[in-house]
């Protein structure tokens, strides 16, 4: 061994603590040199061993008969039906992007790309789900620009379009904002490549970029909180080149399509490492690297910073012996970096060779599968009071809902997604802006309904009915375009898991998510977990993001949300009580009052009712009885019908039931399972909902000309109401 | 009709212009990679979107500079047709086929959405399926479509009837709220002076089908596809 051995500790354990430490000694029987601490280091950090999590997410359901792929590989893989698998993950690049938000954005869309295209799916859409601080904070405008730029740079380049997302404004991220992408993609069902290594003598080839001395240890950085300096470390944030990446995915795909991969794994967090363990890991192998044979953007670099370099745009493969050439030919057409830099071996062994001497020797099973795995402690959020509509203070419903447009999570998200290329591929059927994208699959008439959700006020209120609520909102909104929801992928992002009551966030949200995907039938295949999202101690609100994958088999029998007819009757589905507490009218409009200074209660998620309504949603839109449809959700019905209405350019003339409950808990609670949809003729809607048992009432009719009317009196102007809807975010991000 | 699109390492809508071909043609175009000794014989050439090389340099710069421009620009002389759409105009403006230069939008961010286009003229292959002055519903998807040249080549372009199309208005009034890009006179598409070859930011071939909201973009498609049976 080239290493020099020290019997103590040494002072820096790289994120390590004592005890992992000590557990490393113990698996190596010496102490680790400093390649093997770095190695060590970044395969037990929180984000790639998932120490804090495991425990919790192994209780997520995971199966169904059309997954072919669970959590555990680099994305999750469903069938969609004629041989075809719909290849799909979210993943989280929030403490990079934080510190640089155009690069931490684009590598965040890179490396979700790759988790993808790695198992043989070419992507076919892209989503984002973004959370910023404060519009107020000095930094947030900064962030939203760079983010913003930074996944439609590299998202345009690689032509993959953008087709959905959601963002939100919170004090909570003003230190930690949230940037979590998902990439779906589709391969054919029977050609899936996985990552575990086989064949003892094998060929190990590096393909794509050449390793650099970015993004080094970016792995650690993501896992520890943030302080005043963490601006220093923008050295740990990598820089992503779509161009190479677009080469890449084309050189991998024609490579898949031949038959000389064994295995193929993304460089991604912890680089070359991660990939060499993992690989080696899922095999039961052992792995022999010249790393002098790795190609390299810059001399001289060492062992260390070679292992641990985060350099974008990288994958490591296992390929048939003897077919080296088959990926030579390929990558050289697409002039991309491709060598043989090791072997497969029967050791078990991860051995590091360079400058001819060996520079790390570790044991692959027990890094990979022995790291620490932590029963943290927790403590169950407190439950928070319900609040009587009574005690909520009324407003006047047309001023109420102009504010609410107008309100930072409302207003129109236009100026984020027209800088994101939504139509590329051209197979868009819906566009961003509505309940859940649509992608049409080419030569078919099928397609994928894609939507990410998450409300993180009601998970910070109480946990478990906010995971539950984050999953069946996604459920719901691929249900209001008239997909059949097959399965999700969560993104857990949390504060720092070693205190007690975050980590009972965690599992709070876990159970709640948990529920709701037994009772929907509809399965976690894929995630990624981010904690230690905490600035000074200051945590953010906890948002479990659930990315949702629905199948239609038709795509010309889909509604969007938009009014389509003066005079067609306005159905609302799903039963009302005027659920105030934790509402987006509670924050934005009685801000001042002492009743918005208590966290109230979230509305409860009926998950029995969510189901039969949902059914019953999706078997009017596929029978043709109703021509638009839209989930309610923040803000409640009337920014549900306004929204509907901006979308058609067309008003609306309702008035609200006479019923027990008050009016403006009526107009803007946030009772969850509700739709609201529109039929020229509603005596069938009607009678298909009773039939299923479905509450369902007429509130009134679209409108011809540009009025909002309520209980015949008017509310306010279409053109007004868009001003200050689709006004908000160009005029702030304008510094106004 | 026989069509080679040319793919660039970073081409990305060459797909797409396929898919809309087909759609016109009832024949798939062949997809011609930049390296390919020889560019088949062909009755159009089309340079698709994307970004070639990564945009890296200038837009279109270095695609411009790649050995099959050479008989693409031979090609064109001869007077085959040859349309580049977005980054394909760039790239014909960066070779020489077109006049003028895209600049950085306005904005100075990307932009994707519809937008309206004038048909300033029906009298030529890529359009003869359009009335003069008819409106078009269709998508851009750029940074850096802002059409620029002096006024001397504008003034030139404008009386040669070599201006193609113009963002507009609904109701067709050429304007500058309807321009996304801060285009010079609201130019979209070009001409050269013998009108084989056509330049144009925004994207028909992404409203070919109903399904996706506009099929407005199919009338250049058929126009070339009767022009050049």
């Amino acid at each position: 061994m080239a290493a020099t051995a020290t019997t103590a500790r040494p002072t820096d354990l790289m994120g390590l603590s004592e005890a992992e430490y000590d557990r490393a000694v113990a698996i190596l029987g010496r102490t680790p040199n400093r390649t093997e601490l770095g190695i060590f280091s970044v395969m037990w950090s929180e984000h790639c061993s998932y120490k804090s999590s495991k425990k919790w997410l192994k209780t997520l359901p995971t199966k169904a008969p059309w997954v072919i792929c669970g959590p555990g590989e680099n994305a999750g893989v469903i069938d969609i039906g004629d041989g075809q698998a719909a290849i799909f993950k979210i993943e989280s690049h929030n403490h990079p992007s934080f510190i640089e938000p155009y690069q931490g954005a684009a590598t965040g869309v890179g490396g979700i790309l790759r988790d993808v295209f790695t198992m043989g799916a070419r992507p076919i859409a892209n989503l984002n789900a973004l959370r910023f601080g404060d519009p107020a904070h000095p930094k947030t405008r900064h962030l939203v620009a760079g983010v913003v730029a930074g996944i439609g740079g590299y998202g345009n380049c690689v032509g993959v379009p953008t087709v959905g997302g959601e963002t939100n404004f919170h004090a909570s991220y003003n230190g930690n904002c949230l940037v979590n992408a998902m990439t779906v993609g589709i391969a054919d069902a029977k050609r899936i490549f996985y990552s575990a290594a086989a064949g003892p003598g094998n060929p190990v080839v590096y393909v794509g970029a050449k390793t650099g001395r970015d993004g080094i240890h970016g792995a650690t950085m993501a896992s520890a909180e943030f302080d005043d300096k963490s601006e220093e470390k923008r050295p740990t944030v990598q820089v992503g080149d779509p161009f190479t990446e677009k080469l890449l995915i084309e050189a991998c795909l024609e490579l898949m399509a031949t038959d000389v991969i064994v295995a193929i794994q993304d460089m991604g967090a912890a680089g070359l490492t991660s990939s060499s363990v993992e690989m080696a890991g899922k095999g039961g192998l052992g792995i022999e690297l010249d790393l002098d044979r790795v190609p390299t953007r810059e001399t001289g670099m060492t062992a260390y910073e070679i292992m641990l370099s985060e350099s974008q745009e990288r994958m490591l493969m296992v390929l048939k012996p003897g077919r080296e050439d088959v990926a030579m030919k390929i990558f050289a057409k697409y002039e991309l970096d491709c060598a043989v830099i090791g072997r497969v071996t029967t050791t078990g062994k991860l051995v590091l060779r360079k400058n001819g001497a060996v520079q790390a020797e570790l044991p692959v099973e027990p890094i990979a599968t022995q790291a620490p795995e932590y029963d943290r402690p927790w403590t169950a959020a407190a439950k928070r009071p319900v609040l009587a509509a009574a005690d909520a203070p009324v407003r006047d419903p047309g001023v109420a809902l102009k504010a609410l447009m107008a309100s930072p999570d409302l207003a129109s998200r236009r100026w984020i997604w027209e800088q994101y290329d939504h139509l590329v591929r051209g197979h868009t059927v819906q566009r961003p802006g509505g309940d859940a994208a649509i992608v049409r699959l080419p030569d078919s008439r099928k397609g994928l309904a894609l939507v990410v959700d998450c409300t993180p006020r009601y998970c910070h209120a109480d946990p478990e009915t906010g995971g539950a609520q984050a999953v069946v909102e996604t459920w719901r909104n691929l249900t209001a375009v008239g997909a059949r929801p097959l399965a999700i992928t969560d993104n857990m992002n949390f504060g720092n898991p070693e205190r007690p009551e975050i980590m009972g966030q965690f599992v709070g949200a876990i159970a709640g998510m948990r529920a709701a995907c037994l009772a929907l039938d509809y399965p976690v295949v894929s995630g990624n977990v981010s904690l230690y999202n905490e600035t000074n101690g200051q945590a953010i609100l906890p948002a479990p993001v659930i990315g949702g994958v629905g199948l239609v088999d038709d795509v010309a029998q889909t509604v969007d949300l938009a009014f389509k007819q003066a005079g067609d009757a306005i159905i609302l589905i799903g039963k009302t009580e005027g659920w105030l507490g934790a509402s987006l009218y509670l924050r934005e409009l009685c801000g001042r009052e002492p009743v918005s200074a208590q966290i109230w209660a979230p509305p409860p998620v009926d998950l029995a009712a969510e189901r039969r309504n949902g059914d019953c949603v999706r078997s009017l839109i596929r029978d043709g009885r109703i021509n638009a449809c839209h989930d309610l959700s923040d803000g409640g019905l009337l920014v549900a019908l306004a929204e509907m209405a901006l979308t058609g350019d067309l008003g609306f003339e309702v008035a609200a039931p006479a019923s027990d409950v008050l009016a403006h808990a009526f107009l803007f609670g946030e009772d969850q399972g509700r739709y609201l949809t529109t039929a020229a003729d509603s005596a069938v809607a009607l009678a298909a909902c009773r039939a299923a048992g479905v509450p369902a009432l007429v509130l009134g009719r679209v409108a011809t000309g540009g009025q909002l009317t309520l209980d015949g009196r008017p509310l306010i102007s279409l053109e007004g109401l868009r001003a200050v809807h689709e006004g908000w975010l160009p005029a702030y991000m304008a510094g106004k | 009709m026989k069509t080679a699109v040319i793919v660039f390492p970073g081409s990305n809508r060459e797909h797409d212009v396929a898919d809309a071909l087909r759609r016109s043609t009832g024949k798939a175009p062949a997809l011609v990679w930049h390296r390919d000794s020889e560019l088949p014989d062909v009755d159009l050439v089309v340079l698709p979107g994307g970004f070639a090389y990564g945009d890296y340099l200038r837009t279109g710069a270095i695609a411009a500079r790649s050995p099959v421009m050479n008989e693409v620009i031979r090609r064109a002389e001869k007077g085959v047709a040859v349309v580049g759409i977005c980054n394909g105009f760039q790239i014909l403006c960066e070779s020489g086929l077109l006049p003028g230069v895209l600049l950085s939008n306005a904005s100075l961010k990307f932009v994707c959405r519809d937008v309206h286009l004038r048909v300033e003229t029906s009298q030529s292959l890529f359009t003869a399926r359009y009335q003069t002055g008819e409106v078009l519903r269709v998508p851009v998807a750029h940074h850096d479509g802002n059409y620029f040249a002096d006024d001397a080549t504008l003034d030139r372009l404008e009386d040669k009837g070599q201006v193609a199309f113009r963002y507009c208005a609904a109701d067709g009034a050429v304007q500058t709220a309807a321009n996304p890009n801060g285009s010079a006179r609201n130019i979209a598409g070009v001409f050269n002076a013998t009108k084989n070859v056509l330049g144009l930011m925004p994207h028909p071939e992404n409203a070919t089908d109903s399904l996706l909201g506009s099929t407005d973009g199919r009338g250049l498609f058929d126009s070339l596809a009767d022009a050049l049976v």
